[in-house]
């Protein structure tokens, strides 16, 4: 065990000006000879420009795939204290809603077994525990289940579920994000912690298209709440907008991407149906403009940040599905996807990756899905779907 | 065609791991379609799954990362 300190200059920079600063929160830990390493391996990566870790491995708990994240060290002599620092992942409750209790668990739990460093919350939505030994695995797996605590995921398996607050603490929720997210959590246990596809799979759960998940970007399969009918006017508040000074010509008509407000001075209208609920308006008009009554969730495919290749943004699929108890739509859509891609995709392929090589045409057939106009950006633009030679003779007629 | 044992395809599939092991790296849906191969119409995704389970379950093959998942052999069967 290291008892070395490590003059850290350059990490010092970091701890000045008025902002939190994640160094002088990792040296609150630097008692611990894991964390005083850390700082030293950090500092020489900063000196170097280079990153001194390497990932993967054969670490894990018994019976899962997932939830374990091996991280060592490149510089293991020269810190021995950090040769091994692996990566937890814990799945978070729905919309990370805690008591302050099951924070001291958790936090108790790791000031035991580990460096004592967390991450709340990973991008994956999970709570991350950073810096454990290998011995120290199956410890903490078995006192975090003893408090009721499960690992989530990593690797090629469906990664922890996530979801926006939703309907706990948000009037734009149009489904329950929170009941979504748990129950498909439930559902997919054996999926989540035993990887068997060809990679990662995403699912995040957002209310309504602000998208608080940032689905859209990161999502394999994005599940965006929305509405079928017209967006709720009450037009008393509207006018009260007006007259504490709002412009709405300026800040709502001209701003709507697709041109279907329009406003006399006296009444709102908006035509719903060339509406893309983008909610600019809604966001700006709280009070005044309220998502349909007829309410549900979109469903998007696709999304990957550049790892392996390019970033791209998931793509309408279902442009409108009811999002109600036991979800058996969304479920039955979700295994038709990954029993074909599961199948037929390549390694490290991510579903949005797959859809571009085998064309949406053919992943539609296979999942049983019928094109849509809302799978298609623009008229003329998407290269991927053909119609029947019989269609189109229809057509020309 | 009658059902092929559970039991029985996990041990054709701890075969082919140990047989590929340091040679080949086998995901989960590699060993699944080489056991419906060898099994034909009597073996299936989900019988396959169960096996998987029944081999990682019993400690016989442990998963690994090597930037996707894989299923090997723990390092002690190969020690």
């Amino acid at each position: 065990m290291s008892e070395k300190k490590y003059e850290t200059p350059l990490l010092d920079e970091l701890e000045k000006g008025p902002w939190p600063s994640f160094i002088r929160e990792i040296k609150q830990e630097a008692e611990r000879p894991m964390v005083r390493d850390l700082l030293g391996v950090l500092e020489r990566s900063y000196e170097e420009h280079i990153g001194h870790w390497k990932h993967g491995g054969l670490v894990g708990v018994m019976g899962y795939g997932g939830g374990v994240i091996g991280r060592y060290s490149d510089l293991p002599e020269e810190f021995p204290d950090v040769s091994e620092f692996h990566t937890f992942r814990v799945n978070q409750p729905a919309g990370w809603f805690y008591t302050s209790g099951a924070l001291r668990d958790l936090c108790d739990i790791w000031d035991k077994h580990g460096s004592g460093l967390t991450n709340m919350h990973g991008s994956t939505g999970d709570i991350v525990f950073l810096g454990g030994k290998t011995t120290s695995i199956e410890p903490v797996f078995a006192d975090l289940t003893e408090k009721g605590w499960d690992l989530g995921g990593s690797g090629s398996d469906m990664r922890t579920p996530s979801c926006c607050a939703g309907p706990a603490r948000c009037e734009w929720a149009n489904y329950d994000t929170l009941n979504a997210c748990h129950e498909i959590t439930q559902a997919y246990q054996d999926e989540l912690h035993r990887p068997a596809f060809p990679y990662k799979f995403k699912l995040k759960f957002a209310g309504c298209p602000n998208d608080c998940v940032a689905s859209v970007a990161r999502a394999d399969m994005s599940i965006i709440g929305t509405w079928k009918d017209e967006i709720q006017i009450d037009q008393e508040q509207v006018r009260a907008y007006a007259a504490r000074g709002m412009d709405i010509e300026r800040e709502i008509v001209e701003l709507c991407p697709c041109d279907c407000i329009s406003w006399d001075g006296q009444a709102m209208e908006i035509a719903d149906g060339e509406c893309v609920k983008c909610m600019h308006c809604i966001n700006h008009m709280p009070k005044a403009l309220r998502p349909g009554k007829e309410r549900g969730a979109a469903i998007l495919i696709g999304a990957k940040a550049p790892i392996v290749g390019g970033a791209l943004l998931s793509s309408v699929f279902v442009p409108f599905l009811e999002m109600t108890p036991p979800y058996s739509d969304l479920r039955e859509l979700i295994e038709a996807i990954w029993d074909f891609w599961g199948e037929h995709g390549k390694n490290r392929e991510r579903v949005g990756e797959f859809i571009q090589r085998v064309g949406l045409g053919k992943f539609l057939e296979q999942i049983g899905l019928d094109p849509v106009p809302e799978m298609i950006a623009h008229p003329r633009s998407n290269p991927y779907i053909f119609f029947d030679d019989e269609i189109v003779a229809g057509a020309e007629a | 065609m009658s059902e092929i044992a559970v039991a029985q395809v996990a041990e054709a599939m701890y075969d082919l791991v140990k047989s590929t092991h340091g040679k080949k790296n086998l995901k989960p849906m590699d060993l699944t379609k080489a056991m419906i191969e060898q099994f034909g119409e009597g073996c299936d995704k989900q019988i396959c799954k169960q096996a998987i389970r029944e081999l990682i379950d019993s400690g016989r093959c442990i998963y690994s990362y090597v930037g996707g998942s894989y299923i090997t052999l723990p390092p002690t069967a190969t020690a």
